[in-house]
């Protein structure tokens, strides 16, 4: 029982930590990109977790609450790493397939006097 | 079953990791290179749990814990750096 959960766990886990990579690789400008990894890895890897969990229920040492820190963490940490490399994309002026908005250069003004 | 769908998932996030190596050397921008990055640590933290249910051993855990959590101080900091040309204001 705890193998065949496991197995599906994996399936899943697989199959969205490659679509994640996928759109790393076709989307057509940066902004676009950020999203295959942020949102299609990290649920991609909360299954493998899953069946990772899954797995060691079935061992004799049992579940502990290690097994959950990674997709705690990492449910944090993504979206903060994500934010920072979107906001930094924005300042570099870096191509986009959408005009840049034009609220971001009132904000950088007062963010930056100099 | 488990070993049938442990290899699919080895070649998934292998697959998955030459996708990111691409991206990491073709850019075009640095914050594409430091994105790649950032998915190249997650997929090998995949690749570790995958390889810590093959192997039966729990060691291999560990050393996904440390690498997510190293790898997220490495991307904040390579994305602070390039945002403002400093580490610290």
């Amino acid at each position: 029982m705890s193998e065949a959960i496991t197995a599906v766990f994996i399936l899943i886990g697989a199959f969205f930590v490659l679509v994640g990579s996928l759109g790393l690789l076709r989307f057509p400008d940066f902004f676009t990109r950020l999203h295959g990894p942020t949102k299609a890895t990290t649920l991609g890897l909360a299954s493998l977790l899953a069946a990772f969990v899954a797995y060691a229920a079935g061992t004799e040492s049992g579940v502990t609450v290690r097994e959950f820190l990674i997709t705690f963490f990492l449910f944090i940490t993504a979206p903060v790493s994500a934010f920072m490399l979107g906001r930094s994309a924005l300042r570099r002026r870096v191509d986009s397939v959408a005009p840049r908005p034009a609220a971001i250069d009132d904000d950088e003004a007062e963010d930056d006097p100099a | 079953m488990l070993t049938v769908t442990l290899y699919i998932g080895f070649a998934a996030v292998i697959a998955a990791m030459a996708m990111n190596l691409y991206r990491l050397l073709a850019g075009p921008t640095a914050e594409d290179r430091v994105l790649a990055l950032d998915t190249l640590y997650i997929n090998a933290i995949a690749l570790i749990l995958l390889v810590s249910i093959q192997f039966a051993d729990r060691i291999y855990f560990e050393a996904a814990l440390l690498i997510a959590m190293m790898g997220f101080v490495g991307t904040i900091a390579l994305a602070k750096y390039l945002g403002r040309g400093a580490l610290m204001d």
